[in-house]
């Protein structure tokens, strides 16, 4: 650096504003972070904002049968939706889907996390245990759900089971191909997404609060309650968003687990690219996409995850 | 033209062969490639895209070994199809496209004449194609048939031709009759109509296929031979006739009915091999596969007869010179005999009967096309047991299944309606 570019610091400054020396440090510091940030953005741009922005513009356009999208504003593919009551039974029956798995996949993953965290002393068996959770996903997400159905079927295992025992008469129909499969699958495929981020956040937990909290009088659910849960609560709505996601964009396991006889809020998109409809679907997807931001800003209302993050 | 009567004299150097390439493609006199081009033709590769059931890897491996050039099998469902040869036309160099998928290709412009003239079994391939005939019988006409899309105008105009002309827009590929499929030992009864898959004494054990197109054929099918429909024409039904369906439909789901929605095909063999559903739409080769497990799986023939389907071979657009040598080569191939013979054991049928049958042993030949008693095991085209000694195949002859096709599959001008009101039925 040579004197002549200082000429740039004529600017009357207050006595407190930092040296020229510091500023300029200020200035190849930020000039240093935006490099740093230069390719997450250049990826983001490519792959997230214009696929994205694609998609907004061609919800606009116009779908002609046996031509496909005709470039011509309109509204018509939103209205069309968003005035049928099929849109409308698929996200509730979706929403109904993601709430049962939400609080299913909490508990399951809380207590679990919990156990791993504050009940497993030895650090080794902890990891050791928790990488057993990680096994089924050794195998591929077709395959586990697949697998449900000699468990769940007319001749599965269950019913067979519990009919040779003379539990029951006659084979239980709603085991396979019903909601309640439906939410079995959800619940085998996404626990582990919400055990992962509450692991994490309880593992940061300093065990001396606990300790303190006993000695305080607190009784052991008082602890739970009130010092694990609050300190969870990143990993909690990390988690949440996980599997919200996850049931919202689904249509494959709700598919073939209800064996066709329930509909997601995506399978209406599939159906449209069928016969190369782009701007309807394109037009669902937007909407899927403005639901589900809603949602994720919702949890992150409740919890501010950015700051729990760094602390 | 005039070019080419030369240049066959000539001795062909690679430049004047690339130059020339087009014009003798065009041509119908080239019979028999000469050695430089055969050498040549080694180094193409040559990509068939179409669906599962018919893009078979056997058939690209046996094409290459017959051949001599590579021929590279990908496989797509049914929307992405027609997605890859509207969008990525260039990818593909032959389409396996079922019949109905023209409606949507033509407009698009991607696809090429194939000329008859070099076709060179083209008078041996199935009337059903060519002339829209069937044992000397007018076909159906409810639904896309064959002869309503091969003819096209001209070389350069795809539209669809009454009249014949010298231009086709697909080879004739592998075509089936389809119906229902029955667990014999399951039903407890006699199946004789395509209404026993909506009658009461099924309730939670039948399925339908989730495939709009289709799925909507197998319903107005039952619907109308259970009286409770009438349709003007089942091949292409006014929004009313749909709705009407449709509701029907919705009322059946909500009812109960259907244990399933099928909609891939190793779906609907799990569940008829698994005893979840005991009569459902199906597809041949998934009978043949359940078949293959041991299990009782009859293809019933039913007296409103056939829902028809079919395939055909299309050349895409940009395939030119050498590659559309080569590509021709694999067209006269695929109607010689061994695809047909391969294709057969799964229950389809080749558009040239005369050289399948010739590619099967006369036991196999009895039984898939002849109608006879199998005189010992029937296999699949993986060498599984499917029959055995004194089964007959379900439906009798080739002959006596394909005079009764009443509806084709097809794209029916209100398909975009049909699509939203098969999402309400799904949603129900």
């Amino acid at each position: 650096m040579n004197a002549t570019r200082d000429v740039r610091g004529w600017r009357v400054k207050p006595p407190s504003s930092p040296s020229k020396v510091g500023k300029r440090m200020a200035r190849k510091k930020s000039l240093i972070t935006y490099v740093q940030v230069a390719p997450l953005t250049v990826v983001l741009f490519f792959f997230f904002v214009i696929p994205i922005a694609l998609v907004v513009l061609v919800s606009f356009f116009r779908y002609q049968m046996l031509v496909g999208i005709v470039p011509q504003f309109t509204t018509k593919n939103y209205v069309d939706l968003l005035s049928n009551p099929t849109t409308w039974s698929l996200y509730l029956s979706t929403i109904k889907f993601t709430l049962i798995v939400l609080a299913i996949t909490f508990v399951l993953g809380f207590w679990i996390s919990y156990f791993l965290v504050f009940h497993v002393r030895n650090l080794i068996t902890a990891i050791g245990l928790f990488l057993l959770c990680t096994i089924p996903f050794w195998t591929s997400n077709i395959i586990r759900m697949i697998s449900w159905r000699p468990v769940l079927g007319r001749e599965g295992l269950i019913n067979s089971g519990m009919q040779g025992v003379g539990i029951i008469d006659r084979p239980l129909d709603w085991l396979l191909y019903s909601d309640f499969s439906v939410v079995v699958a959800y619940v085998h495929l996404f626990t582990l997404f919400m055990i992962v981020p509450i692991f994490n956040s309880m593992a940061r937990i300093d065990k001396l609060l606990l300790e303190a909290a006993v000695d305080a009088g607190a009784t052991r659910w008082g602890v739970v309650w009130n010092v694990v849960l609050p300190l969870s609560k990143t990993g909690i709505a990390l988690g949440a968003l996980f599997v919200v996601t996850l049931v919202m964009g689904d249509f494959f396991v709700v598919t073939v687990m209800s064996g066709g006889m329930s509909g997601s809020a995506t399978s209406g998109i599939f159906n449209d690219l069928q016969f190369l409809n782009y701007p309807r679907a394109a037009a669902s997807a937007v909407i899927l996409l403005v639901i589900v931001l809603l949602i994720a800003s919702a949890i992150f209302r409740l919890v501010d995850v950015r700051k729990e993050l760094v602390k | 033209m005039k070019k080419t009567g030369g240049l066959l004299n000539k001795k062909i150097s690679r430049r004047n062969l690339v130059a020339g390439g087009a014009a003798i493609a065009g041509s119908a006199a080239v019979t028999g490639f000469p050695m430089v081009w055969a050498q040549k033709l080694k180094d193409i590769t040559l990509n068939h895209t179409g669906m599962s059931y018919s893009t078979l890897a056997d058939i690209g491996k046996q094409a290459e070994k017959d051949l001599g050039f590579k021929v590279e099998m990908s496989v797509v469902d049914h929307p992405g199809l027609l997605n890859r040869v509207s969008n990525d036309p260039k990818s593909i160099d032959v389409a396996d496209v079922e019949i109905w998928q023209n409606k949507v290709l033509i407009p698009q412009k991607v696809l090429q004449g194939i000329e008859i003239a070099k076709i060179k079994n083209w008078g041996d391939l199935t009337s059903l194609y060519t002339d829209g005939t069937f044992a000397g019988k007018q076909v159906s006409r409810e639904g896309d048939s064959p002869i309503e899309f091969i003819y096209r105008r001209s070389v350069d105009d795809g539209g669809p031709s009454a009249a014949k002309t010298d231009w086709v827009n697909f080879l004739p590929g592998v075509f089936n009759a389809d119906t229902l499929g029955i667990r014999p030992d399951l039903v407890g009864r006699n199946i004789t109509t395509w209404a026993d898959l909506i009658s009461p004494d099924f309730k939670g054990k039948t399925a339908i296929q989730n495939i709009p197109t289709n799925g909507i054929m197998d319903a107005m099918m039952a619907f109308e031979s259970a009286g409770q429909l009438k349709y003007r024409d089942k091949g292409n039904p006014t929004k009313d006739e749909l709705a009407a369906t449709i509701a029907k439909l919705i009322m059946l789901k909500k009812g109960g009915h259907f244990r399933a929605l099928w909609s891939t095909f190793d779906e609907s063999i799990n569940l008829m091999a698994s005893g979840e559903v005991v009569i459902q739409s199906m597809w041949s080769p998934a009978v043949t596969a359940v078949q293959a497990q041991g299990i009782k799986c009859t293809y019933q023939p039913l007296k409103e007869g056939y829902r028809g389907w079919g395939n055909g071979l299309s050349l895409l657009g940009h395939v030119a010179g050498l590659k559309r040598d080569a590509a021709y080569e694999y067209l006269n191939w695929y109607n010689s005999g061994w695809v047909g013979g391969f294709i057969a054991k799964q229950g389809y049928y080749s558009s040239n009967p005369k050289t399948a049958m010739a590619a099967l042993t006369e036991n196999e030949r009895g039984f898939f096309y002849e109608g006879k008693p199998a005189t010992a095991d029937i296999t699949s085209p993986t060498g599984k047991k499917t029959n055995s000694a004194g089964d007959k195949r379900d439906g009798g002859s080739f002959e006596e299944r394909f005079s009764k096709v009443a509806v084709w599959n097809n794209l029916m001008d209100q398909a975009e309606f049909l699509y939203a009101k098969w999402n309400e039925f799904n949603a129900a």
